[in-house]
């Protein structure tokens, strides 16, 4: 059982925090940033994150490792050769599901 | 020069809004797997209109994260929104009012702001809240329809599904890293750290929020450090 005063509040600070984040800039500072590092860092931040997200997260985000790891590698590989969004988060979902399909027949 | 209406800010905003509703779909579907209410969801998603800071935050408030966990995390993962708020903030008219400030900054993501910054001239208000509205409801409607969704599905699909996101997020990282050595370097040792973390006795103690910020913040560091970006470039981190 979930607690609702436990849940709205987490999910009060997330949104909180993530509107003044979104807002001193605009309404409030409106001065750039001469910081050629930090500016750099900002600029790397999304790629970090994103894949400290994804690894090895990812690899347990399915029914068994190995049918993650089949998605994965076709995820990387529709990602590499230039699909879109959907095409590749698509691609691997059903690459996930023709796998555990295999490993019921074969294991 | 076409004039930046209302009008054309919400037709510029409609292929923002159908990418994330299969973004957000999968999110739903992530958060009420989870076992939250479907109502909490699309809340969620209302409130905060992030992807990858949305779902970390999910997943820590699912784990039962202390709170300052939560909110560090989430600033670490949006703190690229400070940058483009601040580089909007040169972008748009002077005359815009303080109210419409406030209120409009709460639209700023990764492709709004892409496509905000891409106009010719200033913006003005009209325009960019017609550009945040359609997105902003793309968001809140993928939501609802994935989170609605998962009670609906088999185990078999909803195992699959269980990869989208991820896939979402490789699409997002893996073309750049593909064209930029300094971003390929930053993807792999994030990735790596992560791991090494995840996996080795003792550290894996570390939880989801933490873990992420370690990895983020040494590999971002390292890459600023070693391959400082030019001037203006560093405005066009677009990741949602």
């Amino acid at each position: 059982m979930i607690s609702y005063a436990y849940v709205l509040t987490g999910v009060l600070v997330m949104a909180a925090v993530t509107y003044v984040i979104r807002a001193l800039p605009l309404a409030v500072f409106r001065r750039k940033i001469s910081s050629r590092f930090f500016r750099s860092f900002l600029f790397y931040v999304p790629y970090a994150v994103l894949s400290a997200m994804t690894f090895p997260a990812i690899l347990s985000s399915t029914a068994s490792g190995w049918s993650a790891a089949a998605g994965l590698i076709a995820a990387i590989l529709l990602a590499w050769f230039g699909r879109g969004l959907l095409t590749v988060a698509l691609g691997s979902t059903a690459v996930v599901f023709v796998a555990e399909r295999l490993l019921e027949l074969f294991f | 020069m076409e004039t930046l209406s209302f009008r054309k800010g919400v037709k510029d905003g409609l292929p923002i809004c159908l990418g994330y509703i299969s973004v957000s779909f999968a999110f739903g579907m992530m958060a009420t797997q989870g076992g939250l209410p479907v109502w909490v969801a699309l809340g969620i998603s209302m409130t905060n209109l992030t992807s990858a800071g949305q779902v970390a935050g999910t997943n820590l408030i699912l784990a039962g994260a202390g709170y300052a966990e939560i909110a560090i995390t989430t600033f670490v993962i949006n703190l690229r929104y400070f940058l483009m708020s601040l580089s909007l903030s040169q972008k748009v008219e002077d005359t815009m009012t303080g109210l419409q400030r406030w209120v409009l900054s709460f639209g700023v993501t990764d492709e709004i702001f892409a496509v905000a910054v891409q106009q010719k001239g200033a913006i003005n208000a009209r325009y960019f809240s017609g550009l945040i509205l359609t997105p902003y409801c793309g968001w809140a409607l993928g939501t609802f329809l994935g989170a609605a969704a998962t009670g609906l599905l088999p185990a078999s699909l909803r195992s699959a599904l269980g990869i989208a996101l991820y896939g979402m997020f490789l699409a997002i990282i893996i073309p750049p890293a593909r064209g930029s050595r300094p971003v390929r370097a930053v993807v792999v040792l994030a990735g790596a750290l992560s791991c090494l973390i995840a996996w080795t006795p003792g550290l894996s103690g570390l939880s989801g929020g933490w873990s992420i910020i370690l990895c983020a913040v040494t590999a971002s560091a390292f890459a600023a450090f070693r391959w400082p970006v030019a001037e203006e470039s560093g405005e066009e981190g677009a990741a949602p």
